[in-house]
């Protein structure tokens, strides 16, 4: 089935319309020694029976976790079932980039809403309409505070380890360095920092909280940042944002983060959402779509992509990135998610999440030969000791538990509001089990 | 319509979260938030309507007809909404191990295996997250493989000026000079002036094929053996591969690396924007520098985003991959060339195609003699469309062509669409001459009138502030 | 289109008028006009220094972006920062609304008259 709505008849029909006799004379273009003389290498089309029976016995072939403490950039929160069918509806979903505003107002006055919303939970006065996932908003985010003189880009550490190696990714494009602050005790060194911003660095970006799950002391880092003549790029959870300081009361220039757990499901790495905001001051830095208010013709109120010289459609070679989209649909998720919640249901996840990890952490950590690794407040992550380290995970997955995600030192174990006190007390029972053998 | 935040009503909530039932831990003093973000505050009927109501706000390409030149705005199939839904895939941890995550590897690899046959490439990845991300992802496989050749004067990548801006500004952030060359009257490589540019610092070329006014560049072979000799690497711009997938591949062209929409031309949808998601292929030789995840593979590789990529983009075009197989792949392709031809055809003799030769999946009409005899512009003819309920083609583009329309109808509509569509061209060709006015005011039923763009460019409102 | 005589002009588009030894800079009222409605002016600092030939800052419109080429070598000692708030000022009264003015110039391009330029413009 190839979803093509002619009968043979009416391509025919429409063959001799165009005055050829066969589709190889469509191709007359191509020169004949290129054109493929064979089949592909394929199997033959499927109905979509056999489509539903092949893929779905694909899928079967994953274990699925009944409860997931596993964290480390993809977190399993609870997602209400209307955050799932808003984004699923037939226009949302098909429509293209909202070029023609008189028939996209649909798209853009979500993004807009969207928009207004990361304001909300950063602080920030402007956010874009979205970029690929939290790695390249922290890449382009970088991008965006180089100028001519200031050239190098300082990032933590205590960074998501995808996070560290996209930016340098993108570093490696333009020809620019990136330098690695080293941490102390899972957290950046505020001294090394101190140290390494010299004159050249044009910003310093760090995760909060860290890839450790530990609180960074933003507001010192971002301090020693600013007194060097630097920007501060915070990479923020959003579920966080519902209890802590937002980044802008932080210090930071621009906030930017990964919003899958804004609804979006963990769906092996995605599609997720990246979020990025700045100030007024850099508004027109900020890369990506835009959108903006305005009013119509008979002046009503409307939007529209706005500030569009500053893309790559029109700047070229000249633009600072080449992004040309965004993540309209997890942008739309993100704000039902958000709009659902409200203040008060965002600060119940992040308080949960977190009250849910100290309590998984007291558990562990009263069984003989865990410990915390480091020490510090920590929002719903973090790291222990764990003998036994491939049994104790094994035995966790035959009941099926994803347990921590072995990381240098030990393992990171995360809990979020998804998981009830009984799931956390069997986890532990399981873990106190096989360490007692 | 009123924005969300319109209608908040302070109080109101919807009960998801149970009550907490273990005991709550405080944050630190100098970690909390003081005042809370102000979210709306809305029942869950309240949201479902408001988003209902933008939604009837929306033209998707399953709500009617979207000839979106170079978008390749096809149908996209329910099944392949209910495959990414799955448990299966939407609840797997992309760190779960290995064994965990069979069903995903294999996702992956038959998707990789289905695109290398189709594209005759050797190596594949889906880490990057859309178009242009992919291109940013295949110029680093070229400026990886002259850098560990130690061939560092290749700074300069190729692009001929019909390029789609992307090109340019892609080649720029992987550090590039771009040399733009002029293509010929016909959007085709002009061999003269690719000659004069190529030496031993060229580090490639971008080039689409079809190229961007929709015609098959006859020299492709001479084009990309030059490139060759002179040293540099091939890349192809996989935005237009709905019109030869499964009759010409790109790697028998000659070209060394491809990025592909999956968003286009394996039927994904946009979702007003994103997100699509994007392989890159390459030959052998390449595939050392593929990118790779930090925490998910073995370190070393160049990386472009967390984790491995939109996975449940790659579930859904895999899904139409096995519905179309073989046979399938070729009959849209051929249908699509068949359709864009069809309708052109129809069209021909009120507004003008800008090449009047055998097209392929799309053509541009030319309007610059309908503007200067009736002062309608392509703009106004675009707007008047939106009265029929049908979207717009692409405006404006490609730049070599003034008042351009192009038009993609692609293989999913049928020829009733198409008689339709090309009536409506032809009222307003005739409507145009007669009442320009009408049109200039254009439209006159949408959602909105035509937006001053102007204000909103001057005066930035980006975000809804409490009055 | 208006030209005024007691400027000169570069084939980029810019006027140029001395004024003790300074170099006052602007866009001509033809490149106003084919730019359309000026959204934003991105402008240098006082301080940057300037290349005869090469761009000092650009102008939006909505959809156009075009660089400001600076037709003299020196230093910036003025920008105008009203263009900022009032981009279409640019639009309203092109040769009012200078844009940089340049101090200790070592280097000035091929200049042409107001008749000359007219010239390359309707050509």
């Amino acid at each position: 089935m190839s979803y093509v709505p002619s009968t043979q008849a009416q391509r025919q029909e429409m063959l001799r319309a165009v005055g050829v006799s066969d589709y190889r004379e469509l191709y007359r273009d191509v020169p004949e020694e290129m054109l493929l003389d064979r089949e592909l290498d394929l199997p033959a089309g499927m109905s979509e029976l056999e489509v539903s029976r092949t893929v779905s016995a694909m899928a079967a072939k994953n274990t699925l976790f009944s409860t997931i403490l596993r964290g480390a950039g993809a977190y399993d929160h609870f997602i209400p079932a209307v955050v799932k069918s808003i984004p699923a509806k037939e226009e949302f979903l098909t429509a293209y980039t909202p070029y023609q505003a008189e028939m996209s107002q649909g798209v853009l006055q979500s993004i807009f809403e969207y928009q207004t919303m990361i304001c909300e939970l950063t602080g920030m006065d402007v956010s874009n309409a979205s970029v690929y996932d939290g790695a390249t908003a922290a890449a382009e985010a970088a991008a965006m505070c180089r100028d001519r003189k200031r050239r190098v880009t300082l990032i933590s550490a205590a960074a998501h380890p995808d996070t560290i190696n996209t930016v340098r990714t993108y570093c490696f494009g333009t020809g620019d360095e990136l330098r690695l602050v080293p941490m102390k005790d899972g957290k950046t060194d505020l001294e090394a920092l101190k140290a390494m911003l010299t004159p050249e660095v044009a910003s310093f970006y760090v995760q909060q909280p860290n890839f450790f799950g530990l609180l960074e002391d933003a507001d010192t880092l971002g301090e020693a940042v600013h007194a060097a003549g630097a920007m501060f790029v915070m990479g923020c959870n959003p579920i966080s944002l519902g209890l802590m300081k937002s980044p802008r009361d932080c210090g930071a220039d621009v906030a930017v983060g990964e919003g899958q757990p804004l609804g979006m499901p963990l769906g092996y790495g995605g599609p997720y959402l990246g979020f990025m905001a700045t100030t007024q001051k850099h508004m027109r830095k900020l890369p990506g779509r835009i959108v903006g208010e305005t009013v119509d013709a008979k002046g009503e109120r409307a939007y529209v992509l706005s500030l569009q010289a500053r893309e790559q459609h029109i700047r070229r070679e000249k633009a600072s990135s080449n992004i040309c989209s965004n993540e309209a649909l997890c942008a739309l998720t993100a704000s039902v998610y958000l709009a659902v919640m409200g203040p008060e249901g965002l600060r119940q996840a992040a308080q949960q999440s977190m009250a849910k990890a100290h309590y998984l952490m007291r558990g562990l950590t009263e069984i003989e030969g865990v410990r915390c690794v480091y020490p510090g407040p920590f929002f719903h992550e973090f790291v222990t000791t764990l003998p036994k380290q491939e049994e104790v995970l094994s035995a966790l997955e035959r009941a099926g538990i994803l347990g921590g995600l072995p990381v240098e030192g030990g393992v990171l174990w995360c809990a979020t509001e998804k998981q009830s006190r009984e799931e956390l007390d069997r986890a532990i029972a399981i873990v106190k089990e096989v360490l007692a053998k | 319509m009123k924005l969300i935040f319109e209608k908040s009503v302070p109080g109101r909530h919807c009960d998801l979260l149970p009550r907490c039932d273990v005991e709550t831990v405080e944050l630190p003093e100098g970690f909390r938030r003081e005042t809370a973000p102000a979210l709306p505050e809305l029942s869950e009927v309240d949201v479902a309507r408001h988003y209902t109501e933008l939604n009837h706000r929306v033209h998707g390409v399953n709500c009617g007809f979207y000839p979106l030149g170079s978008c390749t705005m096809k149908y996209n199939p329910r099944i392949d909404e209910d495959m990414a839904a799955l448990p299966g895939f939407a609840g797997v941890h992309p760190l779960a191990p290995a064994h965990a995550t069979r069903g995903c590897r294999e996702v992956l690899d038959t998707a990789a295996k289905y695109l290398c046959e189709i594209t005759g490439m050797d190596g594949m990845t889906f880490q990057p997250a859309a178009g242009a991300h992919g291109e940013f992802t295949g110029v680093l496989l070229i400026k990886q493989y002259h850098q560990k050749r130690g061939d560092t004067k290749r700074r300069k990548i190729i692009v001929p000026d019909s390029a789609h801006g992307t090109n340019p500004a892609t080649a720029a952030m992987c550090g590039f000079e771009v040399v733009n060359i002029p293509s010929a009257p016909d959007g085709c490589v002009d061999l003269e002036a690719l000659k004069a540019v190529l030496g031993e610092d060229t580090a490639g070329l971008m080039l689409t094929n079809p190229n961007t006014v929709g015609l098959f560049d006859q020299n492709i072979l001479e084009i990309t053996r030059l490139v060759h000799e002179a040293g540099g690497l091939c890349y192809y711009d996989g935005a237009n591969l709905n019109a030869v997938m499964g009759v010409v591949r790109p790697g028998d062209m000659g070209f060394d690396c491809i990025h592909m929409n999956l968003h286009k031309t394996f039927a994904t949808p946009h979702g007003g924007g994103g997100p699509g998601a994007c392989a890159v292929g390459c030959k052998d030789f390449l595939k050392e520098f593929l990118p790779a995840s930090a925490l998910m593979d073995e370190p070393g590789h160049i990386q472009v985003r967390a984790f491995a990529g939109n996975f449940l983009v790659v579930v859904r075009a895999l899904t139409y991959l096995l519905t179309l197989g073989r046979e399938g792949i070729p009959e849209a392709a051929k249908n699509a060339v068949l359709n864009a031809n069809y309708l052109m055809r129809k069209i021909q003799g009120t507004f003008e195609p800008a090449f009047d030769r055998i097209c392929m999946h799309e053509f541009v009409l030319d309007l610059s003699e309908y503007k200067k005899e009736t002062g309608v512009s392509a703009l106004d003819v675009a707007k008047s469309l939106i009265d029929y309920g049908m979207h717009p083609p692409t405006m404006y583009f490609p730049m070599i062509v003034h008042e351009a329309l192009m038009l993609e109808p692609t293989e999913t509509e049928s020829k009733e669409t198409l008689d339709w569509a090309a009536q409506v061209y032809r009222e307003l060709y005739e409507l145009g001459k007669n009442d320009p006015e009408f049109m200039h005011n254009a439209p006159h039923h949408a959602q909105i009138a035509r937006p001053d763009e102007v204000r909103a460019a001057r005066q930035p409102i980006l975000r809804w502030q409490k009055p | 289109m208006n030209y005024p005589t007691e400027l000169q002009y570069s084939r980029d588009h810019e006027w140029l008028r001395m004024e003790d030894g300074v170099a006052v800079i602007g866009i001509s009222d033809f490149a106003q006009s084919e730019l359309g409605d000026v959204v934003f002016v991105n402008l240098p600092e006082v301080g940057d220094e300037t290349t005869a030939g090469e761009p000092f800052g650009d102008v939006e419109s909505v959809k156009a972006v075009s660089d400001l080429v600076c037709p003299v070598t020196g230093t910036v000692c003025a920008v105008n920062e009203e263009l900022l708030d009032a981009p279409e000022k640019l639009n309203e009264d092109p040769y009012l609304n200078w844009i940089i003015k340049v101090e200790n110039v070592t280097d000035t391009e091929e200049l042409l008259s107001a008749a000359d330029y007219e010239a390359t413009c309707t050509h």
